[in-house]
């Protein structure tokens, strides 16, 4: 009988894997459980309330990307018996594994911080990291007079944690060329100590903010949202007023995560950094948002990730060695407005840096420093996703990080 | 690196976090307090009292959410105990690492 591997989550993680792992597997039985068979370009919502993007642009259906011979099956996940190596699923039905791959990803939960999800849900306070929210959003961005514009973020980690200084900086632009930024109060309000989360990034960000009368409310934790009042309060009792508030609520991993006994407090799996597998059965792996990795949560992550997790796990099944070790190397562009955006690129121990991607003085990417052509390479990458990235066909690109072409602190503040 | 605290030698990094939990004791942390702006009380040593434990089953600092999900201190008093930055300053008086900030 052939061995079986499961995975969990058909999105950009598990979409590559599957793929990927079709090659390099081709006696194993292969199959993906997701809820439904719409495959979402999240990267592209952040573009929605600005009209560069219709909601068609961004879905697709999950098994266009998935290989013939990979079953897609519907289904909720209950729970993951890893003594039994089988996946409960909520309609009472078993699937046994050989190997289990969780991809099931992070989400916004907006009903963790009191009051989100009050009267004014959707109507003047947005979630940005759904279709329906960013799509809501869209329209109330066309018909926005002017008043106080809140971008806030409630928690670490999140998904892709540049998406919301990006909407505050396209916001800025946007409202620039329609005529209603000056009748507009920016705020950017985070729970880190400044822009972002590494000091020489934090600084060039938070300077961008700073140039475009961005108003940054830094070491802000959200406790409650009074959406009468239109207030967001911190546990230290700070408030901060909007008349249009766009939030990132808490990121939580699947549920069926903690029920299994696989999480952390975020239900975000626990894994070995440099392996992906699973620190409580080693016949469990978790690639992409859903793993608790000390990195950002992105699919530019989960596409390097990928990389170094599938010549482990072939090992692995062979019952070899896992040789290769994931150094948390990422990239991704970060939108700064009028057609422009930065680039940065960084590991585990690397924090972003200036210099030039993926050549030293040719580029032709800019890392920290604003520019068209990143500005292009951001929205080129949509093609590149769906038709290189999920179909996990080559890319140009090395998975381990590289200090060619960068510029470490010591010289760049010289 | 090295730096002179309380006349004896410890080990820190560039923003003054002990990188040694072996260095660390309950006179240190007052100390450590102290250059903060904070009065010790038992409040916060049984805070800083979880940090310490579960640094060594888990390997690494807690989050803030960590410390209010399992060692049940509640989000608003680590504010009121720990103003401003309770994540930082909990894990700089408990002589942690700074916890790690995901990119």
């Amino acid at each position: 009988m052939p061995r079986r591997l499961v995975i969990l989550g058909g999105g950009t993680a598990g979409t590559m894997a599957a793929n990927r792992l079709r090659r390099e597997l081709p006696d194993w039985d292969i199959v993906v459980v997701d809820r439904d068979n719409e495959h979402h370009y999240q990267p592209g919502y952040l573009f929605l309330p600005f009209g560069t993007y219709e909601r068609d642009d961004l879905v697709r259906p999950r098994v266009r990307f998935l290989p013939d011979d990979v079953r897609l099956d519907y289904g909720d996940v209950d729970h993951v018996d890893t003594d039994s190596s089988t996946v409960h699923l909520v309609d009472g039905r078993t699937m046994p594994y050989d190997q289990l791959i969780i991809a099931t990803g992070t989400h916004p939960t907006p009903e963790e911080t009191p009051g989100m999800l009050g009267s004014g849900w959707n109507r003047d306070v947005f979630d940005l990291y759904s279709l329906d929210g960013a799509a809501a959003l869209a329209d109330a961005l066309a018909t926005w007079q002017g008043g106080r514009l809140v971008v806030h973020v409630c928690e670490l980690p999140i998904k892709c944690p540049v998406a919301p200084l990006e909407f505050a900086f396209l916001a800025d632009s946007h409202l620039r060329e329609t005529g209603r930024r000056d009748q507009t109060e920016l705020v950017y309000v985070t729970p880190l100590d400044g822009a972002f989360t590494k000091p020489v990034a934090s600084r060039e960000l938070g300077g961008r903010l700073e140039e475009r009368a961005i108003h940054l409310e830094a070491d802000f934790m959200v406790d409650t949202i009074d959406e009468d009042r239109k207030v967001l309060t911190s546990f230290d009792d700070r408030e901060v007023a909007y008349d249009l508030l766009v939030t990132v609520p808490v990121n939580r991993g699947a549920a069926f995560v903690g029920r299994s006994g696989l999480g952390d407090e975020l239900d975000h799996v626990k894994v070995d950094s440099a392996t992906m597998q699973s620190t409580t059965a080693d016949n469990v792996f978790a690639i992409g948002d859903a793993a608790n990795l000390p990195t950002s949560k992105a699919g530019s992550v989960a596409h390097f990730a990928v990389d170094v997790f599938v010549d482990n796990f072939v090992d692995h099944v062979n019952g070899r060695p896992m040789h290769r070790e994931f150094d948390g190397h990422a990239n991704c562009f970060i939108e700064t407005g009028d057609n422009k955006a930065m680039m940065i690129d960084f590991n585990y121990d690397t924090q972003p840096l200036p210099g030039q991607y993926p050549l030293p003085r040719v580029g032709p990417f800019q890392l920290l420093k604003e520019s068209r052509v990143n500005h292009m390479g951001k929205l080129a990458f949509r093609w590149v996703y769906w038709n290189l990235l999920l179909p996990g066909r080559p890319m140009p690109l090395s998975s381990d990080m590289s200090m060619r072409g960068k510029i470490p602190e010591k010289e760049h503040a010289a | 690196m090295i730096a002179q605290i309380d006349g004896r030698d410890v080990h820190v990094d560039e923003e003054g976090f002990l990188t040694e939990y072996d260095d660390w004791d309950e006179a240190l942390a007052a100390t450590l307090a102290g250059n903060i702006g904070l009065a010790l009380t038992d409040r916060h040593m049984e805070v800083v009292s979880f940090l310490r434990r579960d640094y060594v089953d888990q390997g690494e600092t807690p989050t803030l959410r960590r410390v209010t999900a399992t060692g049940g201190f509640p989000t608003r008093e680590l504010f009121k105990l720990f103003p401003g930055k309770p994540a930082k300053k909990m894990s700089y008086v408990a002589g942690l690492p700074k916890p790690v900030g995901c990119v």
